[in-house]
């Protein structure tokens, strides 16, 4: 679902023939990378694995498409002479998608992760005429036999980013800048602020929607606003550093999202909520490299690395950054969970009463704000 | 009141990104060219701007990188619809596109990098007033030079020979032809002077407005000032006002919500829309405003001696 952030933007970007020509030479000189390491002439070419990425957007984002890249990154590294990897950027989300994967089966490739939630239908169509090529799609719901979907609890990162804001909070009023209200963002922002209470239970939360994934100036001005408004520390679901940035100039505090951010704004930023998909893409190689590959859905968190909030400011009290490692701690070995109960939404409905744990069919459909967040969930106004 | 205060300052500096790259095409198309290149022109100097600033350290630098950056990339634009008359409209789309996947190309190296923080500015006295003075009177002078620039506009357009030329150009070339002026040179001219402004609003943004560098960061802003152009019937005082009516608009759908008052956020980004459209309905009840107003040539072709 974070995928659906690049958007309106870099697609253009993608459309364009030069970015399109000077990405395609880009990706050639990564193939070519491969390459130079040691490779014994004694492996034949057919006993590697060759995997396939494809991204939606240029690995310049600096957030989603990046952090993939690093996964990449990783398992060849690992993996060594065993893989042969390869990526395409700046895909877009329409049939050229499918012309794309086609082209990668053609290649030989055997294992291809599909990185945005827009391939979705292109996936399923290839997938059902290749049957002997493996599919990994990000983000999505579909699966099939040679299709597995997997996605991060990115609201666990948010959780553990509102424990350092409800410590670090003066004013006990914290804010989001909130992109497009589907229920993961919807997630983050309760998770956000349920971190944040459990420090300081009077912590209030005011949020601002920007009502898209990716305008810098636009979130800018939204965080702008939140500061103007009492708010002192903020987080963000939108796409770039812009919060983070306005935070810096402003005096105000802020997190990363996605990908450590801390380069951007040294004074203001208290932490990342940095997703990665390193662990996750080496099971699946080694899954395959040993022919047990399965289909499934899968959504990992704290627990199996996929996130974690990472480069804690040095003036964040040590009493927060134990609290921070205690739950870490807790959702490691399934001791927590983010979101168990008692949990009020903000009209003061009881929503789960007192240690029960939400189950995945609650956490995949959140649409309300806990208590403590003002205003409306966007589109439920008249409920 | 203090809220009401910073409302309008950030109005104010919403509206100056918009306005100064409005103001810059409004210069093309007085001269009859239609340069839909803006948000490409503006990525482009958004990353001249903020590398140079990057490089040298210098605010005032990376401006000016942006306006040459600009007007380079519209002396291109120029040349083919002016000399090879290339279509306008096409050409200006290609200029876009290659801006927006140019700028994120040459930008790879800086997406992480960071500015020295930006010199703050304050007007004497008037900058230490309780409320007013650190919402209207702390802002960055590039948000008071635009309001001067429009001013040195209107003069330059409507009192001046040079701007009847200009305007002539734009109305009827082939007039002008035969009166003796150089209607391609002015129009290169008038388009890399329009280049130059756009380039310094995509340099503000990369510097001043939104301190950092990401692609596409400009996230539309060319087109809202292409429309505002439309939008204020081809009058610079009209593109500052309408500037600030877009910048305020949006701000105030952010302060509203900040402010808890439960209007549904989905309708409030619409707002900026459906103030167009009424503006739109508004011209059109009187139509003499926009044929009054708009270049009689815009985006057609000329050829001299024809």
């Amino acid at each position: 679902m974070n995928t659906l952030n690049k958007r309106t933007l870099l697609k253009t970007a993608a459309l364009s023939a030069v970015t399109l020509a000077v990405l395609a030479g880009c990706g050639k000189k990564e193939e070519a990378a491969p390459a130079a390491a040691p490779a014994p002439a004694a492996a034949p070419a057919a006993d590697k694995l060759k995997i396939a990425f494809m991204y939606v957007s240029p690995i310049g984002d600096g957030g989603w498409t990046f952090q993939h890249e690093l996964g990449r990154k990783a398992i060849q590294e690992k993996f060594g002479d065993k893989v042969e990897t390869s990526f395409v950027e700046s895909v877009p989300e329409s049939a050229d998608a499918e012309r794309v994967m086609r082209d990668m089966a053609g290649q030989g490739n055997k294992l291809i992760f599909a990185t945005s939630f827009g391939y979705q239908e292109f996936v399923q169509k290839v997938a059902a005429d290749l049957k002997d090529v493996k599919f990994e799609h990000a983000t999505g719901y579909k699966q099939a036999d040679n299709v597995a979907t997997y996605d991060t609890k990115t609201f666990e990162g948010a959780y553990l980013a509102g424990i350092v804001a409800g410590g670090m909070s003066k004013t006990k009023t914290v804010g989001i800048v909130a992109s497009v209200p589907i229920p993961e963002v919807v997630r983050n922002i309760n998770s956000f602020v349920l971190g944040a209470q459990s420090v300081d239970p009077s912590i209030k939360a005011k949020v601002v929607w920007v009502n898209e994934w990716f305008s810098p100036p636009k979130e800018a001005e939204a965080a702008s606003t939140l500061i103007n408004g009492g708010v002192d520390v903020m987080y963000q679901n939108t796409n770039s550093p812009s919060v983070l940035k306005t935070a810096e100039e402003r005096g105000a505090r802020a997190f990363g999202k996605d990908g450590d951010m801390s380069a951007f704004a040294p004074k203001a930023h208290l932490g990342s909520a940095v997703v990665d998909w390193t662990p996750y893409y080496t099971k699946v190689v080694e899954d395959t490299l040993a022919g047990q590959w399965q289909s499934g859905s899968f959504w990992w968190g704290v627990k199996e690395g996929a996130i974690d909030l990472k480069k804690i400011a040095d003036d964040v009290p040590q009493d927060i950054k134990d609290r921070v490692e205690k739950a870490r701690a807790g959702l490691k070995d399934g001791s927590f969970a983010v979101w168990t109960g008692p949990i009020k939404d903000n009209t003061g409905k009881e929503l789960l009463a007192a240690g029960q744990v939400a189950d995945l069919k609650f956490l995949t459909g959140i649409n309300f704000y806990v208590a403590g967040v003002e205003g409306k969930v966007p589109g439920t106004e008249g409920k | 009141m203090e809220s009401y205060a910073l409302l309008l300052g950030s109005t104010l500096s919403a509206g100056t990104v918009l306005a100064i790259a409005a103001l810059g095409l409004l210069i093309n198309e007085k001269a009859g060219i239609v340069n839909l290149g803006a948000e490409g022109m503006m990525l482009c100097a958004a990353i001249a701007g903020f590398a140079t600033v990057v490089h040298t350290g210098s605010f005032a630098l990376g401006l000016l990188a942006g306006m040459a950056a600009g007007a380079l990339l519209a002396v291109l634009f120029g040349w083919l619809v002016i000399w090879l008359n290339t279509n306008q409209y096409a050409t200006g789309l290609a200029l876009s596109l290659f801006g927006v996947g140019f700028s994120a190309f040459a930008g790879i190296n800086y997406v992480q990098a960071r500015l020295p923080d930006t010199p703050k500015f304050s007007w004497p006295v008037l900058g230490d007033l309780p409320v007013l003075g650190p919402a209207l009177f702390r802002l960055h002078p590039l948000v008071y030079l635009t309001m001067l620039l429009v001013v040195l506009l209107m003069w330059f357009l409507y009192r001046t020979r040079a701007g009847l030329v200009l305007r002539s150009v734009g109305e009827s070339p082939q007039s002008a032809h035969a009166l003796g002026y150089p209607v391609r040179r002015i129009r290169l001219l008038a388009v890399a002077a329009g280049g130059a402004l756009c380039g310094l609003a995509g340099a503000y943004i990369s510097t001043v407005y939104t301190p950092l560098w990401v692609e596409g960061m400009v996230a539309g802003r060319g087109w809202i000032a292409l429309a505002l152009t439309t939008f204020a019937t081809w009058r610079p005082a009209r593109v500052l006002l309408g500037a600030y009516l877009f910048g305020g608009v949006t701000m105030l759908q952010f302060h509203l919500q900040a402010s808890g008052v439960h209007v549904a956020s989905q309708l409030l980004s619409m707002l900026p829309y459906l103030a167009t459209i009424v503006v739109l309905v508004l011209i059109s009840r009187n139509p003499t405003w926009i044929r009054v107003n708009m270049p009689a040539s815009l985006g057609k072709p000329f050829f001299p001696g024809s």
